[in-house]
């Protein structure tokens, strides 16, 4: 069977009239069907750049990005973003802010609109159907942002540290609000984030890139026992000793490669 | 932005009055609301001793009134022109070439903004010229445009165009190449191209600012078609200025100029006006 996301020897590199930065260099790692992959490393070793590269937004300069087996420019499968700020738009309502995928894949129908208001209900945003982004908290918002994203059923989500812009109590709760949303719907998720504890509390795997030019560092599978929610991973035994070995990885031979 | 804080009291207070204000809130808004009044008592009381002053000032002879013209003189003027309509003819004339080319600017640079942003070539190969037409005095423009056009409407309202519309073109533009690049970023990774951009990011949140480039651009069409009347005109308060200070009647210049006042300000609360409906309206689709 054919993974659902394949990724083979990308690189990467940053062009200006300065010169050239290498940005990311040879990645290559596949996902499963319903993963929840974290991507972490140190801050500018390319995670937002890797993500770009699987949107589709971007294209790598070597390599190839396949989704069910294509290349993500000639794939029918749909991908998700969301972005660290939530990116509302100030001069729509909530429901409409959440339809503007819809809208502008032409895909807005009545049958779509109710599917949009039954997940607003569904996500504690019903009474805000009609209020502007600016009325609701940072974590309502970025709620929104994810019914914006998941209105459109993506096959494959990317989050580029959709909660560094909360605070720190409201980003626990959010976390473990939208990585419970994700795993209800069994979504495939990739997480980039610089917070080893975020990452080791979502995902089901932990990949991790060296500082620039990103490499694949270390691959790290999470197994916890039972099905459990991040605030609840946090308490177990397991997350400490994954949490050092994470920390290990990342810290190792970095003098020695660089 | 620019309404009124006495209106804004008004229209805040109703809500919150009443019931539940504290008496300290209470106080504070009344002291608030007699100290904005006083101001615009002040304003006016400004206004009237100036006037006041000037009259006085041509009646003690400190002042030539021949030259200097009066309150007074200027009321008999007004009087005795709208007697027989001038006033009203040559009025709305100005207020007619004014509108049109207004309308031309907004619509002319509106596409022009959206043409540079949607080709970046384009952008740069015409900067250098924007900038050049930008800074340059358009008012040296318009004796060549009525030799070119002839000494009719059209010229006066393509002068008035040209000295309004790169001004609005470069506002527009340099709002819309920085809009924010993750709002561009959202467009695309929802499958959206140039064209979703445009109409769902770029236009709404550059309400604003279209809005404050029209206020702009307005009183510089105002300008513009002055110049054109100045020029080439046998009507309209730049034909009446030009024409009163050639015949040394000056007090059908000041009254001109006085209606021109008049008209400029009127216009500002008109785009203030609609600057006041969008802001309310949270500029929503």
């Amino acid at each position: 069977m054919t993974p659902l996301l394949e990724v083979r020897d990308v690189s990467f590199s940053y062009h200006t009239m300065e010169g050239e930065t290498k940005a990311l260099s040879h990645i290559s790692f596949s996902a499963e069907n319903g993963q929840f992959i974290a991507l972490v490393g140190p801050s500018g070793c390319g995670k937002s750049t890797l993500l770009n590269l699987l949107s589709g937004l971007t294209e790598p300069e070597s390599g190839t990005v396949l989704l069910n087996g294509r290349p993500i420019s000639r794939s029918a499968a749909r991908i998700g973003y969301m972005f660290q700020r939530d990116c509302l738009l100030e001069w729509r309502s909530i429901l409409s802010n959440a339809a503007l995928g819809l809208e502008i894949q032409g895909r807005l129908t009545e049958e779509t609109e109710s599917e949009l208001k039954a997940m607003l209900e569904t996500y504690g945003l019903g009474g805000f159907s009609h209020s502007r982004p600016s009325e609701l908290s940072g974590g309502m918002r970025q709620r929104a942002a994810l019914i914006r994203t998941l209105a459109l059923k993506p096959d494959l989500l990317l989050l580029d540290e959709p909660f560094s812009a909360l605070d720190y109590q409201t980003r626990l709760a959010v976390c473990d609000d939208i990585c419970s949303i994700l795993r209800q719907n069994r979504k495939n998720a990739v997480l980039v984030t610089h917070d080893l504890s975020e990452a080791i509390s979502a995902a089901d795997r932990i990949l991790i890139l060296s500082s620039r030019p990103g490499r694949l560092k270390a691959e790290i599978p999470l197994y916890f026992s039972g099905e459990t929610s991040p605030i609840r991973r946090r308490n177990m035994p397991e997350f400490s000793s994954y949490f050092n070995l994470v920390w290990k990885e990342m810290n190792e031979d970095d003098t020695l490669s660089s | 932005m620019t309404r009124s804080p006495l209106k804004l009291l008004r229209r805040s207070s109703p809500s919150l009055s009443q019931a539940s204000l504290s008496q300290a809130q209470q106080a504070y808004l009344a002291k608030e609301l007699r100290s904005r009044r006083q101001t615009l008592f002040l304003q006016r009381m400004l206004f009237l001793l100036l006037l006041a002053l000037w009259e006085l000032g041509v009646l003690c002879g400190v002042i030539d009134g021949f030259i200097f013209s009066s309150p007074s003189r200027v009321l008999l003027c007004f009087a005795s022109m709208a007697g027989n309509g001038s006033v009203f003819l040559h009025t709305g004339v100005t207020l007619f070439e004014t509108l049109l080319s207004f309308l031309i600017t907004t619509l002319l640079s509106l596409m022009l903004a959206v043409l540079l942003w949607s080709s970046p070539r384009i952008a740069q190969v015409l900067e250098p010229y924007l900038v050049l037409l930008n800074s340059l005095p358009k008012s040296a423009l318009a004796p060549l445009l009525i030799v070119w056009l002839g000494a009719s409407l059209k010229a006066v309202v393509v002068s008035a165009v040209s000295v309004a519309l790169f001004s609005s073109v470069m506002a527009l533009y340099t709002s819309f190449v920085s809009t924010d690049p993750e709002l561009i970023r959202l467009i695309r990774s929802l499958g959206g191209g140039r064209k979703e951009i445009l109409l769902k990011i770029l236009l709404p949140s550059s309400v604003s600012v279209i809005i404050s480039t029209m206020k702009v651009s307005i009183g510089l069409c105002l300008v513009g078609v002055i110049i054109g009347e100045f020029l080439a005109a046998d009507s309209g308060l730049g034909y009446l200025i030009i024409y009163g200070q050639q015949t040394f009647f000056m007090d059908q210049v000041v009254t001109s100029i006085a209606i021109l006042c008049l008209i400029s300000s009127l216009f500002y609360r008109g785009i203030s006006l609609l600057e006041r409906k969008t802001a309310r309206r949270g500029g929503s689709r």
